[in-house]
């Protein structure tokens, strides 16, 4: 027998979660009340280590005030394969919902950034580590629609572990769903703008979020197909520091631009002028 | 638990048969399909027949992509390179006669002997091996060849020069080439359906498989690992999450079940490529009728519809 080598698709990708308060800065120790990190669009400001950002905050982020119309907000995923692990997947959701206060992995809505109307579609990975199930794929599919309906590019923001295990084979068919998604949206001569966030990994950065026109980073984002400690593990290769990151990918001419958070606003409407027909 | 099984087979070919304002005529074959594999099924696999089939799937023996390609496609050539930087091995393409047209070939491969696992990495491709896949899409849709896809793969390969050269990326692409092909697309899982290494060349109008292969979104060691926190408990994740093709079948994954011989296809390799040249066959002449424009329209629409959710 050959020996087994595990692909996985989903959370191993992802850094373990920090042992420390989630305010603690994990690359220089600096501590912040949640009105400081807030304050500073969660980017710390003693090092500019960029947090993982909540998905209501990263659209106040990015929309221009009150112009963010949610849709399909009533999305709620089924259990198709009455999956039990150690615990009932439907529990698992339940606690996910109790948690974030989202239904889903993912927002999707109308949106106006910088006086540049657009629909957004952002993940939010303290949702089930952001992972893409049945109803992130159908969010993702009708931001799409949406976007092509009313002849506006769509921006994405990406935080997502990959593909949502308890759905099985289902999960997977996320990826051609949101894959066909953009290029029906294509079809329609609208630009899609992918913002990846730390982490972007497995089944999200191997479907849409790699479709982008153009694709943005955030600084130190892990944007990788398998994580460093899959490959570590499987290859015992070693992993250059900078393994999977944002600026790696950069490098290697996978995305377009590593931007900081404070300027990603100023940065993705910039973009919006330039791929709108009139160009104002 | 078998008549809750047929009950949602029962409900796909209802849905099946609305789709008539759709598909037409052409869609009365799929439901007579459907309705004879209903008629095969009298109950749900159990867990231990779930478990063969990941053994079955895996089998040393198994016949792989090439040798499917030998009995079935006359004047094979086989083509290599990504006219980039690399020919991965992992993955076979090329051009054969099939029932007298001529089809474009991709499949991945793995090896027999320790040398030519190897070399050919265990099945595992690179991002080469995609754009490998991706120059003989653009080939079959330039001169509108029918393009035949098999799949066997335990899963993308995870190295760090495989990351640097974008394997996310390029698995990306070529689901979003295939969406955007013109001819009609064939694919069948013939062993393992590993995850999104699978899905990059699978993006097709027919999906099927064959009896004992598996489609997975990740292996049931690395579920088991992650989710049990033990990989020895891969029997128990393969259960939860249903990677078989009845299961497939029923969550509208694929589009239809390949029979294998008796005791699994590496039994009688020649019977078990029979089979899938019947199938391929069958498939091929339904997609042919259809509009190239329609093709992809309605490849779309299919994918886009897949997920449950309330």
């Amino acid at each position: 027998m050959t020996s087994r080598i595990d692909v996985s698709i989903e959370h191993r990708n992802v850094p373990e979660p920090p042992g420390k308060h989630p305010n603690t800065c994990p690359s220089c120790s600096s501590h912040y009340r949640d009105d400081e990190l807030e304050a500073a669009l969660w980017v710390c400001p003693h090092c500019g280590h960029h947090f993982t950002m909540r998905a209501r905050a990263r659209i106040a982020s990015l929309a221009d005030e009150g112009t963010f119309v949610e849709e399909a907000a009533d999305l709620r995923s089924e259990d198709p394969l009455d999956f039990f692990d150690l615990r009932p997947y439907t529990e698992r959701l339940a606690e996910a919902e109790m948690k974030t206060g989202l239904g889903e992995a993912m927002l999707i809505g109308q949106g106006i950034i910088d006086g540049n109307p657009a629909e957004l579609a952002v993940m939010d990975f303290a949702f089930m580590g952001g992972s893409m199930g049945s109803v992130v794929g159908e969010k993702f599919s009708r931001a799409c629609d949406s976007a092509a309906q009313r002849g506006v590019p769509l921006v994405s923001v990406t935080a997502s572990g990959g593909a949502r295990m308890q759905e099985g084979i289902l999960s997977l068919m996320q990826l051609p769903k949101t894959v066909c998604a953009v290029e029906d949206l294509h079809d329609t001569g609208q630009p899609m703008i992918s913002v990846m966030s730390h982490p972007t990994t497995a089944g999200v950065l191997a479907s849409f979020a790699s479709l982008g026109d153009v694709i943005v980073a955030e600084p130190g984002a892990l944007l990788a197909f398998t994580g460093p400690r899959v490959v570590q593990q499987t290859t015992r290769e070693k992993l250059p520091d900078d393994f999977g990151l944002a600026e790696q990918n950069l490098r290697f001419g996978h995305i377009d631009a590593i931007v900081p958070r404070p300027e990603l606003k100023a940065y993705v409407a910039q973009l919006l002028r330039l791929f709108s027909r009139s160009g104002d | 638990m078998a008549t809750d099984h047929e009950l949602r087979l029962r409900e796909r070919l209802a849905r099946l048969r609305n789709l008539n304002l759709l598909g037409g005529a052409r869609v009365s074959g799929e439901l007579e399909k459907l309705q004879r594999q209903l008629e095969r099924i009298q109950a749900a696999p159990t867990d231990e027949e779930i478990w063969r089939s990941v053994e079955l799937a895996r089998h040393q023996d198994r016949p792989y992509t090439l040798d499917y390609v030998n009995r079935l496609f006359d004047d094979w050539v086989e083509l290599h390179g990504d006219r980039g930087r690399a020919d991965d091995h992992a993955l076979v393409i090329g051009l054969g006669r099939f029932n007298g047209r001529t089809v474009a070939v991709v499949g991945n491969q793995k090896g027999r002997d320790i040398k030519e696992r190897t070399d050919r990495n265990f099945g595992m491709a690179y991002p080469e091996g995609y754009r490998k896949a991706m120059r003989l899409m653009e080939l079959a849709d330039l001169h509108k060849f029918p393009l035949v896809s098999l799949i066997d793969i335990p899963g993308a390969y995870p190295g760090v020069a495989a990351e640097q050269h974008g394997q996310g990326g390029q698995i990306a692409r070529s689901q979003a080439l295939m969406s955007r092909l013109q001819v009609p697309i064939v694919c069948c899982v013939i062993g393992e359906g590993g995850s999104g290494g699978a899905i990059a060349t699978a993006v097709a109008d027919r999906v099927l498989m064959q009896e004992h292969a598996i489609y997975t979104v990740i292996s049931p060691e690395g579920c088991a690992a992650i989710l049990w926190r033990d990989a020895a408990q891969a029997k128990k994740a393969a259960a939860a999450f249903k990677p078989d093709a009845l299961h497939c079948l029923e969550l509208g994954v694929i589009d239809g079940i390949v029979p294998e011989p008796e005791g699994g296809a590496h039994t009688n390799p020649d019977e078990a490529a029979r089979l899938l040249g019947e199938s391929l066959r069958e498939s091929l002449e339904e997609l042919e009728s259809i509009a190239p424009e329609d093709l992809k329209r309605r490849r779309r629409a299919k994918f886009r519809s897949l997920g449950v959710y309330a």
